[in-house]
């Protein structure tokens, strides 16, 4: 018989040499070959409960109830989170410039801190360029496939004017490497990636990368979710609406994006009549007697003007418009994610009316739907759980961009 | 002060209409007619008001009044009318002169230019103004009556010539190139202050489209729905509020428009000393050349090349008798020359002396009129600022309910 989809917090196939999620519960047979963390650490973490309460039972289940409450838990369990049972801390900062006879690149620091035992020692400093964090990306995918993984920034700088080098670019691609590996560090399952340590800790991450493309090969079959040629029969209500949802976001967010621009770029112009605006002032200043100062007084205001609003299409530049690429790009990682997913459950579709067909029961098949069916159950749980999470974070985030876009709005007519 | 009309009248522009009509030429046209309401200022009453007097003038009618008045008074630095084309206009502002905003903004002008009009020391005095006022038939004829449309010609035809002035007074000179200065760089400020207008109007307007995107966001959250919701409606505020923000500051830029106006009035009593002094120096010159000619007639020499000199070398002497004539002609030109050059001493001096003390009058006005021009307009942005405030602290709220 085929054995229930077990309680797995959303850990993926048993086939995965993965490390599998250490807060499983006390029944767990899943604790793989790999480190396993000490109890002592299993309590503090009760987001825990929250995750294993949502992937109970079948994928259908809609556990809102549930994932609702356990929501809120998270939510105000959010700022106990930050303040004390965190226990993985990392940053970026710190860009340097590399120049080589080959090329020149742009490497950052990246810092951890941290009590988990599995790593050796509470403190590691390493440096990392564009190109490693692209690998961990990719590493992560293949490595968590049923996980949302956060985006990256974009690894080509698509207007070519744009400087590589440029303290803004640098600055603004530091702050969303730095949020990368931060939303990582969050995840209770992508955190504990075997990936993700090596790349924090690792001093030649060139030679660990070589490695694996070697054990890439051996885990080729159980990666591959892309099997494609497999025909959807129905998909589950919620995960549509997670796609239309998708959609209509990105599209929205795209919109503001554009609105953005326009608005800088109109301040801009703005900008450039004013500074002619101002001086006339002046001008006149000169030819009066009496009047001189007080015309004098409004040139002045007009220069402090432009300055102000010279702050403020910088702040929207440098702050505003990044989130909002980022999370179109986020969008789109999570589309990809759902159409594995459909193929997934594809697969298992038709492997199910394969052998529905056949009259045999050959010992294979049923493992493979087995298998199959375990994928399905997994994915579903893994995106629900992930999706929520993301939900949340996602308000959160947003919530304080949109903040703090009034907030310069409101320093600019301060000023 | 003086007693003048505006303390003892109230005068307002109260209405325009627009007309049909035959003009000058007989061809059908449309204009627009204003009402001009005047009621006389009982200094006793207490409740009991005079009754209104009112008629119609349009446009054309007040350029005739103040052609007249400029004429007339040349020594006064006349107020300007509000300008006859909408200029300096930003895109959302039409130049057409049927624009019901254009006219709003002519009729508060016209009413302006009586108010100087009739609170000008000089100015208010006058009988065709009076009438211009109170009586609206036989008005034109009693303009045209004074016989100042001859003055007009020749004055515009002067005040466009070109003309070498020997001795000027220095503070003349002065004033006018003050007055070049002032209206170009009022024209230059008008014409930027245009298109800083045109900017701040594309910004606040593009901040509508967030209105329309939140709207539609927040169709497809649960959470943020509202919070999204209600920052779109305020985004919708923002937007419109800048209609009524640049409509105010019209009004600012009307102000200015005065005064470019009035450096051409100034200027014009500037050209008129100009035109006195040149006048007198040819008189002046005109006399000396005379009497330098009696003088050689009377002696006989020839200090001074001249034809009739050469002819007469030529052709001979004249006549003692021809020469005597010649003399008492000279003699009599010189006397009438030399009373004429008293005269004109006397009303260049007047002159001066009268256009100075209004021109002290003026700036006076100016600065005052500007100080508090340029005080309303900080706190036209002031208010501005307030309001954007306002509405990004009302969205900053719906954001983190979100």
């Amino acid at each position: 018989a085929a054995s229930a989809p077990k309680p797995l917090p959303s850990s993926g196939p048993k086939s995965l040499r993965e490390m599998p999620h250490p807060l499983a519960t006390s029944s767990s047979e899943e604790m793989g070959p790999a480190l396993t963390p000490s109890p002592d650490l299993l309590l503090p973490r009760s987001i825990a409960d929250k995750d294993l309460s949502l992937p109970n039972g079948t994928p259908v289940d809609t556990s809102s109830p549930a994932s609702s409450s356990s929501l809120l838990n998270r939510l105000q369990l959010d700022d106990d989170l930050d303040v004390e049972t965190r226990d993985l801390f990392v940053t970026v900062d710190d860009p340097k410039k590399h120049v080589c006879t080959m090329e020149t690149y742009i490497t950052y620091r990246v810092t951890t801190k941290t009590t988990r035992a599995e790593f050796d020692l509470p403190e590691y400093s390493v440096r990392r360029r564009y190109q490693d964090f692209d690998w961990l990306r990719n590493k992560l995918e293949e490595s968590q496939p049923t996980h949302l993984i956060p985006p990256l920034p974009e690894k080509f700088v698509v207007k070519g004017v744009v400087d590589r080098f440029s303290e803004e670019f640098v600055e603004t691609r530091r702050k969303a490497l730095d949020k990368f590996l931060k939303r990582i560090t969050d995840h209770p399952v992508l955190s504990f990636n075997e990936h993700f340590s090596i790349f924090l800790t690792a001093k030649d991450l060139n030679a660990y990368k070589k490695q694996g493309m070697a054990l890439l090969s051996k885990m080729g079959e159980s990666v591959k979710y892309v099997t494609g040629g497999y025909k959807l029969r129905s998909r589950p209500l919620e995960f549509a609406a997670i796609g239309d949802y998708l959609d209509t976001f990105s599209l929205k967010l795209g919109t503001i994006d554009r609105i953005a621009q326009r608005i800088i770029k109109e301040q801009l112009e703005y900008l450039v009549e004013l500074r002619e605006y101002g001086p006339v002032y002046s001008t006149w200043g000169g030819l009066e007697v009496e009047l001189s100062e007080p015309l004098e007084g409004v040139s002045a205001c007009i220069g402090n003007c432009c300055t102000a609003l010279e702050e403020l299409s910088e702040d929207m530049t440098e702050d505003f418009l990044p989130v909002l690429r980022e999370y179109i790009l986020y969008a789109e990682s999570m589309k990809n994610v759902l159409k594995k997913r459909d193929q997934v459950q594809a697969e298992y579709e038709a492997k199910l009316e394969a052998v529905a067909l056949k009259r045999e029961d050959r010992p294979k098949v049923p493992t493979d739907v087995e298998k199959c069916q375990d994928r399905v159950e997994c994915f579903n749980a893994d995106l629900k759980a992930d999706m929520e999470r993301w939900q949340s974070n996602k308000r959160q985030d947003f919530r304080q961009l949109l903040m703090g876009m009034a907030d310069k709005n409101i320093q600019y007519y301060e000023k | 002060m003086e007693d003048c009309l505006a303390k003892k009248m109230e005068i307002t522009v109260s209405e325009a209409e627009k007309r049909t009509g035959r003009n000058a030429m007989n061809i059908q046209e449309t204009y627009t007619a204003y009402l001009i309401e005047t009621r006389a200022v009982e200094s006793q009453s207490e409740g009991q008001c005079a009754p209104v007097e009112s008629l119609w003038r349009r446009y054309s009618e007040f350029e005739l009044l103040r052609n007249y008045l400029s004429v007339t008074y040349p020594h006064i630095v006349v107020p300007p009318l509000p300008e006859k084309r909408a200029d300096f206009v930003w895109h959302k502002l039409s130049a057409d002169n049927m624009d019901p905003d254009f006219v709003e903004r002519r009729r508060i002008g016209l009413e302006n230019f009586l108010l100087r009009v009739a609170s000008h020391p000089v100015l208010c005095q006058d009988k065709i103004f009076y009438a211009f006022l109170m009586q609206e038939a036989g008005w034109k004829e009693m303009v045209n009556e004074t016989g100042f449309q001859l003055k007009a010609d020749s004055r515009l035809k002067a005040l466009n010539a070109t003309f070498r002035v020997k001795n000027p007074d220095k503070r003349f000179t002065e004033l006018k190139h003050y007055s070049d200065e002032l209206q170009s760089v009022i024209s230059h400020l008008l014409r930027v202050r245009a298109r800083v207008a045109d900017r701040l109007y594309g910004v606040y307007k593009v901040h509508g489209n967030y209105g329309r995107v939140f709207s539609e966001w927040s169709a497809i959250e649960k959470e943020m729905g509202d919070g999204l919701q209600s920052a779109g409606h305020h985004m919708d505020v923002y937007a419109a509020s800048i209609d009524d923000i640049l409509e105010e500051e019209e009004h600012y830029a009307d102000q200015l428009k005065e005064y470019l106006f009035y450096a051409e009035a100034l200027r014009a009593v500037c050209r008129k000393h100009e035109l006195m002094q040149y006048d007198l120096e040819m008189a002046a010159q005109d006399l000396t050349s005379k009497k330098q000619q009696c003088e050689e007639l009377a002696t006989g020499t020839v200090r001074t090349f001249s034809l009739k000199g050469m002819t007469s070398k030529l052709f001979g002497q004249e006549t003692p008798e021809q020469r005597e004539a010649k003399i008492k002609v000279l003699e009599e030109q010189i006397q009438e020359g030399e009373e004429q050059l008293k005269s004109k001493n006397l009303e260049g001096r007047d002159f001066v002396k009268s256009a100075w003390a209004d021109i002290e009058r003026f700036k006076e006005q100016k600065n005052h009129d500007l100080k508090e021009a340029l005080i309303s307009y900080a706190v036209m942005q002031i208010s501005m600022c307030k309001k954007g405030i306002q509405v990004w602290t009302n969205a900053k709220e719906c954001f983190s309910k979100m």
